[in-house]
């Protein structure tokens, strides 16, 4: 009853780091609620994603042998059954895309209460959340009212679990009910390779909403041209078709590590944060003092980017 | 064949806004289609346009306040909308994505869809769930973070694309009936016409309650209980002055950092 069940995520062979980081949360929820930590290993190769996985704080490991890939049906029927066979108080899972693409059909099946995109969790007077609303605009405590929650963290906000662990490692016995499998994953694509690497740049324009217009986006490249830099965006510009694919930075895009990121008309959502969290020095241009890229960024200058970036091309004219 | 599409609306806060206890005043909030629903619905009209017989139906939760934006899907070429709303549900706080899945089920049963379009999250409160909720409440199939659909309705297939981390797209075969949430880029959503805007003012928005649809709410499981801007962490610093000036620091800034060949 107080124990906390983690779920595991793997892709295409490997274990995704916020695995090791829902064990984290995970830890931190029963060392509250004075109870085990479990954790689900479900599909692939679950034996030496286990193993992997016997990290200090893990107490039980569930493995459950079925497919190689992450199937949603698979695993809401899995977690529905094991959740009924050992009863956790609160189950943690991730909140990366196939995180959402179970996770609510299992809260609805166990009927447990769902807060999602968790970035800190506290337990002092029930269990209490800490996520975003309006864009990151703003921080929000979501209580929950019921013993038991189904909790989705985000990636990057826990610590990786480390340390060899002792947990028991058994394989769960679940019965599939392959006729309720009504999806059936065909395979995978890469987003193709341009001509550009963004990744390899050491110098990044990157260009979002707030440029307005495609043309507008000529002052950009202008930009980019008298720094030498190389031009990235946020992903409503790719969305609307502006630069390829391979230009996008974030979660759903590229990951870039340059020296210098330069984001203009960006916000900093989430998505966008991930994939270049890493800048070793990070500028935004952005006439909204309150967007949260300025919780991330070294500099930056409020004021509108219509001025500034033409101002600052010529200051390398 | 008959498509639902879930519509929200959502607010975003202005540069400035202030919070007033758990909510930012209205004043300092702009009301507006919410980003991936628009996409939802251009998905479902071009469903509608290149197949016969394809109805378009809108479900929102929502107060009166976003019969506007209702209006703008039916603008863009949905034939009809149903609004849910009564005065206990705008007494709640935080409506969670378990309630409103349990809402929207409610509608769905009645209208019984082949295929039910959601967006993939909110861009105020991004539970990212109520689809895939829906999907489990309803004992359909589903996929959630969809940017690219081929409906073989024939066949009762969607071919479907999942956009997953990093530039890989899962590619998945989902059976109807299903849930599918859609995700930005899947298509290129259309402003809606002069003429779209003056018809979707006689389409017909059917406003119904939880009571009408039997649905008995109970105690909202989650509630807000505080609402702050978030503590940065970061210790940003702000060059200040006109666009010359703080180019100017800019400049010398990149310059120290190695940038200008
Ligand atoms: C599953 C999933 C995956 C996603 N993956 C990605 C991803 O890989 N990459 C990504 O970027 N996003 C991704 N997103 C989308 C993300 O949530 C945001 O919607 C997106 O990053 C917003 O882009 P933006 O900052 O350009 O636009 P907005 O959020 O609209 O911000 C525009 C900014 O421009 C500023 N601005 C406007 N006019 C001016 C002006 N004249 N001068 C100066 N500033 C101005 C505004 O103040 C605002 O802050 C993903 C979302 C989901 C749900
Ligand atoms: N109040 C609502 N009325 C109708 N649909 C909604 C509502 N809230 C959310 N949705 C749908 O569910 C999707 C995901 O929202 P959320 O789970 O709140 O992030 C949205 O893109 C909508 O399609």
């Amino acid at each position: 009853m107080s124990d906390v069940l983690a779920v595991a995520e793997h892709r295409r062979g490997e274990l995704r780091d916020v695995s090791f980081e829902v064990i984290t949360a995970s830890r931190e929820l029963a060392d509250a609620t004075g109870g085990d930590v479990h954790l689900a290993v479900i599909s692939g190769d679950v034996d030496g994603f286990a193993d992997e996985l016997n990290l200090d704080g893990v107490d039980l490991i569930h493995t459950v042998e079925h497919g190689d890939e992450f199937n949603h049906g698979v695993y809401t029927q899995t977690l529905t059954q094991l959740v009924d066979d050992c009863g956790p108080q609160y189950v943690v899972t991730p909140h990366t895309v196939n995180g959402l693409d179970y996770a609510p059909a299992v809260a609805q099946k166990i009927d447990y209460p769902l807060v999602t995109d968790a970035i800190g969790v506290d337990t002092n007077d029930g269990l209490t959340i800490t996520r975003e609303l309006y864009n990151g605009k703003t921080e929000a405590t979501v209580a929950v009212s019921s013993d038991h929650a189904l909790v989705t963290v985000r990636p990057g906000e826990w610590p990786p679990a480390e340390g060899d662990g002792s947990a028991t490692i058994e394989a769960f016995d679940v019965t599939i009910d392959e006729a309720a499998v009504r999806s059936t994953v065909k395979g995978f694509e890469e987003v193709g390779a341009g001509d550009v690497d963004i990744s390899e740049a050491d110098v990044l324009v990157s260009v979002g909403r707030g440029i307005q217009e495609e043309e507008n986006l000529d002052i950009i490249f202008d930009l980019a041209e008298a720094l030498d830099a190389t031009v990235s965006a946020s992903r409503p510009i790719v969305d609307n078709g502006w630069l390829p694919q391979d230009r996008q930075v974030g979660q759903s895009g590229k990951k870039v590590t340059p020296d210098v990121y330069l984001a203009i008309g960006i916000s900093g959502a989430v998505q966008h944060v991930a994939g270049m969290k890493g800048a070793d020095t990070i500028v935004a241009i952005n006439d909204d003092p309150s967007a949260p890229i300025y919780d991330i960024a070294d500099y930056g200058i409020v004021d509108d980017l219509f001025d500034v970036v033409p101002a600052l091309t010529e200051q390398f004219g | 064949m008959k498509l639902l599409v879930t519509v929200s609306e959502t607010a975003e806060a202005d540069d400035e806004f202030e919070i007033d206890g758990l909510s930012i005043d209205d004043r300092y909030l702009t009301f507006d289609l919410n980003e991936w629903d628009n996409y939802a619905i251009e998905e479902a009209v071009q469903v509608s346009e290149s197949n016969d017989d394809v109805e378009v139906v809108t479900v929102t939760v929502g107060p009166e306040r976003t019969e506007e934006t209702i209006r703008q899907g039916l603008a863009k070429g949905a034939d009809r909308a149903i609004r849910v709303w009564d005065d206990d549900l705008a007494d709640v706080g935080l409506l969670d994505s378990g309630t409103k899945a349990r809402l929207i089920a409610a509608v769905a049963q009645e209208e019984e869809p082949d295929l039910i379009l959601s967006g993939v999250q909110s861009g105020d409160m991004a539970f990212a769930a109520t689809g895939v909720a829906l999907a489990a409440d309803l004992g359909y199939e589903w996929a959630a973070v969809v940017n690219e659909l081929d409906l073989d309705a024939e066949n009762g297939v969607a071919h479907v694309h999942r956009e997953l981390e990093g530039g890989v797209v899962e590619l998945t075969d989902v059976e109807l009936p299903a849930v599918l949430t859609i995700q930005t880029g899947i298509n290129e959503p259309r402003y809606a016409s002069l003429r779209g805007i003056r018809q979707a003012q006689t389409k017909p928005l059917d406003v119904t309650t939880p009571d009408e649809l039997g649905v008995t709410l109970g105690e909202s499981a989650l509630s807000l209980t505080s609402l702050a801007e978030p503590e940065t962490e970061s210790d940003v610093e702000f060059f200040e002055g006109g666009a010359d000036d703080t180019a100017g620091k800019l400049a010398t800034l990149l310059r120290d950092k190695g940038v200008d060949a």
